[in-house]
């Protein structure tokens, strides 16, 4: 939903190009129509968003068809397939509509589609990573763009003193220092979309793209800076206006920094407090943080350092604070936001540029501007380097070096601004204008397309993507110290020192004053690891389904199956991992039967709800146990009601059960063995199965299952009781606690007396003869009722193997009294934990 | 400056410390000051209480083990060259140094190893040469926030341990712990840019 909420609020304007005007066309029809109309033609009213939505719907297009090929995505960077794609467009629109249309306004690009993509790359960009290259990232973001900016500025001054641009390209020493401003700020947007291909190793990731994302300050105030000495004119700028220049620089810079912080701190703070309106948080993400960016704006800041300090620095709080499925959301969100953005921007590039009436060519100057900004930039970063490298504890080497300099695009920011200028002030606009378009293409698609062989040719260092494990998380935590306490000794106040020094202020009154308390509590990144993994674990252990449960069960030396078993044959194991499907199973199972009348008795005993829960229960033990079916069903996770879910799949999969079971049967037959007893419904006409001796092994593990259920821990069961127990939305935690109690007051005497339970397979014989149970124990009929009630539904595999995903989910919402549940027992605290932990969230 | 050789020179067995620590005499003569500072009353070593009136030191969760890896073998004193010994961990790695280093030496201080070896000695606490569950426990203890409860707390300490325990003796020896940390940039990780 907030998905397509929020590109609407940007929609109306983003690609509408050339039809610039929003939603009020004027176009509704002003005269009524002469009578009923059956059919109206409205194409007016709908025009401007139609098209956004059209152009989009063509870039999203236009990516899924080049993705279609791997040969070809892996060749090519999928701007330039954009900035083509976009080339052929426009052609197009030339061709059909005899003017260019639908191109890159400024206006559109900074004030909707680069924000996207700036927010994204701030909040996820590595924050630990960034801090450590945040002396080589600010040297290259400020002394390298002024560099850059001026070298290539002049250098183009004296190319035309030398009388190598033709005397029609009318610009002085001050234009050219305006073109080569807006010219030589990397882009954040052209390298993310190069780089992230590239996979380069991450520090020269971040120090090219930290360098794009800080440059925006320094680009901006040069801008704005040599555009008014432009429009004043040379010889009205005094001395104080230079200093004012400068001055600007910090204002701009910090100032942007400022409001992003602001905002940040803002923005945590505000989702402490959100945790009765779930709905709204991700929206709050993108609301304060384009606020940001519109007040950084508004202000003449720059926004783009807004947004990235806000991503920054917003990020920790806000998803310590926020539940795991707005994460989610705000992931996803901002991916797909980003994504779409940089799509249309390339797209709208390639469009752009096929309108010759901007275009002015001047061979001399697009040659020479090609040269310079790539020789100034390599120049410039050899030169920083050399005096970094005395300063950086790794220093950077040659091949880095090569690929900073050749990694320095330009993009759509370069375009957006040249497109900006006043052809009245500066009467070789449109000199710049082709010169600026030739470069951006340039860069993106030689330089795009190069880099990559480049980079393996060059063998770089690349990214190696290795899951986090505890070992390092903790280590690396320790290296923290220790080198903090290092400096300490060596009464050095460096960069170790002060991080230590920040991180325990933040600890002290930051997290405390931004984090929801529940929050704070669990926040530690040693803990995050251990529950990521373990939250991994989980999924891949549901994903494979209970085929692999035995295997695991022999890995994993806290599984609990292994603890609770005293043979180790894997047979055993099996059986013991079959046998608690089975007693799910049979309950279905006798459910199904639904002759008894008894049972429907007991059944509308527990109606409302109550049985759902257990139900759940019922079903989450089973999948683990037994093989639970491949998760092609996760998506009903997605369904908000968990009650809905669990109706609509069980009438869907009430027929598929039929099959399942047989599954179930045929696979581990140790489970059939177990589940005699309830099958008597299924198999009431075929005899043989329940005389079969297999009946003898599995009731005392049925009376093993059940008794730690009962009790809510004991070391064999436990993920099954885990899970009874604890896995509840919140919204069904009443109605759960009063099943709970009528479970146990109705149902529990089954299960507490093993004796009864081990009994069960011959009487069961009996009742399928007799045809009715009413010879069972009084206290009995209730584990049988239970579970009719249920098999009414024809539970689903397919339904509890989405459960377990679902439950994830779902505890965020929990309250937190898990704990209490939690088995003691050190063997199998692994399992426990990973299922209980949740519910702090 | 011309009289930081004359100073450097003051520092006693100035050559050999700077043979086995690879320090370079500017650094020798910062950490010599530095040491004279610690040193309270003038007592030409330094005590435990010395390192833990350094503030920072004392809201550092592994700063008690921090300075007794200054002391080893329990000794109560601390000279200069073992306190520059205990530093010289830390120096950066210079790239040139492996190539021309004899291999009849013994591996500098601030090799990879002997890096990773000082931060394991600081969970070994009983020097058995392993890291047993109940001495990840206690780190454990140390690191994460007094918010986790004790049971969460060993099981997490189960968890690193069953990762990098390979031998499956429910410890982790000193070659597991390297294993475990094989792709992570130590060299630079155990750093410190001053300590050239």
């Amino acid at each position: 939903m907030l998905r397509a909420a929020l590109p609407l609020l940007w929609l109306p304007l983003a690609g509408a190009g050339a039809t610039e005007e929003p939603t009020q066309e004027p176009g509704s029809p002003g005269e009524p129509p002469p009578g009923l109309a059956l059919f109206r033609w409205q194409w007016h009213e709908v025009e401007a968003p139609y098209l956004v939505a059209l152009w989009i719907l063509v870039a999203s297009l236009a990516k899924i068809v080049f993705h279609l090929s791997r040969k070809v995505t892996s060749l090519v960077p999928e701007s330039c397939l954009l900035i083509l794609l976009g080339l052929v467009l426009g052609g197009i629109v030339l061709a059909v509509a005899k003017k260019a249309e639908y191109q890159l306004e400024p206006g559109t690009f900074f004030l909707f589609l680069l924000p996207p993509i700036v927010l994204d790359s701030g909040y996820f960009m590595p924050s630990r990573l960034f801090f450590d290259n945040l002396g080589a990232i600010l040297t290259y973001a400020v002394v390298g763009t002024l560099w850059n900016a001026f070298t290539t500025g002049a250098a183009l001054w004296g190319l035309q003193q030398a009388g190598l641009v033709a005397p029609r390209v009318q610009a002085g020493l001050l234009d050219f220092l305006l073109f080569g401003s807006l010219i030589s700020a990397v882009d954040p947007v052209a390298v993310l979309a190069v780089f992230e291909e590239v996979h380069v190793n991450e520090t020269l990731f971040i120090i090219v793209f930290g360098e794009s994302l800080l440059n925006d300050a320094v680009t901006v105030v040069l801008y704005k800076v040599c555009n008014s000495f432009v429009e004043m004119g040379s010889a009205n700028v005094q001395a104080t206006d230079y200093l004012k220049g400068v001055a600007s620089l910090f204002v701009v810079s910090l100032g942007g920094a400022a409001v992003g912080l602001v905002f940040a701190f803002l923005l945590a703070l505000t989702t402490r407090f959100t945790k009765r309106v779930r709905i709204i948080e991700p929206l709050l993400v993108f609301l304060l943080a384009y606020a940001a960016y519109l007040t950084a704006e508004m202000a003449s800041l720059s926004a783009i350092l807004a947004v990235t300090m806000c991503g920054l620095g917003c990020k920790k709080y806000v998803e310590a604070n926020i539940s795991h499925k707005s994460r989610t959301a705000v992931k996803y969100t901002m991916k797909t936001l980003a994504s779409c953005a940089e799509t249309i921007i390339f797209m709208l590039l390639g469009i752009s540029a096929v309108d010759s009436s901007k275009w002015a060519w001047d061979s001399g100057l697009v040659l020479g501007t090609l040269f310079f900004i790539l020789f100034f930039r390599a120049l410039g970063v050899v030169l920083q380097t050399w005096v970094l490298n005395q300063f950086r504890l790794v220093p950077l080497d040659k091949i880095d070096q090569v690929v900073m300099s050749y990694g320095g695009l330009r993009g759509a920011v370069a375009f957006a601004l040249v497109i900006l200028l006043d052809r009245t002030k500066i009467p070789a606009k449109d000199y710049f204008v082709a010169t600026t378009i030739v470069v951006v293409f340039f860069t993106v698609i030689v330089q795009g397309l190069t880099i990559k062989p480049l980079v393996k040719w060059l063998k770089v260092k690349r990214s190696e993507h290795h899951k986090p494990t505890l070992n390092q998380e903790l280590h690396e935590h320790t290296f923290d110290h220790i080198l903090a306490a290092v400096e300490d000794v060596v009464g050095h106040h460096g960069y170790h020192y002060w991080r230590d020094r920040w991180e325990q202020f933040d600890k002290k009154y930051l997290s405390q004053l931004l984090m929801r308390r529940s929050a704070y509590r669990i926040r530690d990144q040693i803990w995050d690891v251990y529950y990521r993994l373990n939250i991994r674990d989980a999924i891949s252990f549901v994903d494979q389904g209970g085929h692999v449960l035995s295997s695991t069960g022999l890995t994993l030396p806290s599984m609990p199956s292994r603890n609770s078993v005293a043979e180790t044959s894997v047979t055993n194991l099996l059986r013991e991992s079959g046998s608690g499907a089975c007693l799910d199973l049979q309950v279905i199972d006798t459910v199904r039967s639904g002759r008894d009348r008894e049972d429907a008795v007991m059944h509308h005993l527990l109606c409302g709800g109550l049985y759902k829960p257990r139900y759940r229960k019922d079903g989450m033990a089973n999948t683990e146990a037994t093989n639970g079916k491949p998760p092609r069903d996760l998506g009903f996770q997605d369904t908000a009601a968990v009650i809905l879910t669990v109706e609509s799949e069980e009438e869907e999969d009430s027929d598929s059960s039929e099959t399942e079971k047989e599954d179930d049967e045929g696979i581990i037959f140790v489970a059939r063995a177990t589940s005699e007893v309830l099958q008597e419904g299924k198999v009431s006409g075929s005899l043989e199965v329940c005389p079969s001796p297999r009946i003898i092994p599995p009731s005392p593990t049925c009376a093993e299952k059940e008794l730690p259920w009962k009790s809510g821990q004991g070391d064999l069961a436990v993920y099954v009781s885990s899970e009874t127990t604890k896995i509840v939305p919140v919204d069904m935690q009443t109605g759960w606690n009063q099943s709970i109690s009528s479970l146990e007051s109705l149902a529990s005497p089954p299960c507490t007396q093993a004796p009864p339970m081990t009994r069960l397979p011959p009487r069961s014989l009996v009742t399928e003869e007799s045809q009715a149970p009413l010879n069972l124990p009084s206290d009995l009929r209730p584990s049988f009722a239970f579970p009719t009630s249920l098999a009414k539904a024809g539970r689903s595999h397919s339904e509890s193997s989405a459960d377990i995903p679902q439950q994830q989910e779902l505890q965020p919402l929990m309250g937190h009294e898990d704990h209490t549940h939690l088995s003691p027992g050190t063997a199998n605290s692994h399992w426990c934990i990973q299922f209980n932990r949740g519910g702090r969230l | 400056m011309g009289s930081r050789s004359s100073h450097a020179a003051r520092i006693p067995d100035v050559d050999s410390i700077q043979r086995e620590t690879g320090f370079s005499q500017a650094s020798l003569l910062r950490l010599y000051h530095r040491f004279r500072a610690l040193d309270r009353n003038k007592k030409g070593y330094l005590s435990r209480v010395d390192l833990q009136e350094i503030g920072a030191l004392a809201v550092n969760p592994l700063g008690d083990r921090i300075i007794d890896s200054f002391f080893p073998d329990g000794s109560l004193q601390l000279d200069f060259p073992g306190f520059v010994r205990v530093l010289a961990h830390f120096r950066p790695v210079d790239v040139e140094d492996h190539g021309n280093r004899d291999p009849q030496e013994p591996e500098p201080l601030n090799s990879r190893m002997n890096k990773l070896r000082f931060a394991f000695q600081l969970y070994d606490l009983d020097r058995d040469g392993k890291i047993s569950r109940h001495e990840m426990l206690q780190v454990l203890r140390l690191m994460v926030g007094v918010q986790v409860t004790e049971e969460q707390l060993e099981s997490i300490a189960d968890r690193t341990v069953q990762e990098a325990d390979e031998d499956g003796d429910g410890a982790v020896s000193f070659l597991e712990f390297t294993k475990s940390l094989e792709k992570m940039n130590i060299e630079q990780k155990m750093s410190i840019r001053i300590l050239k």
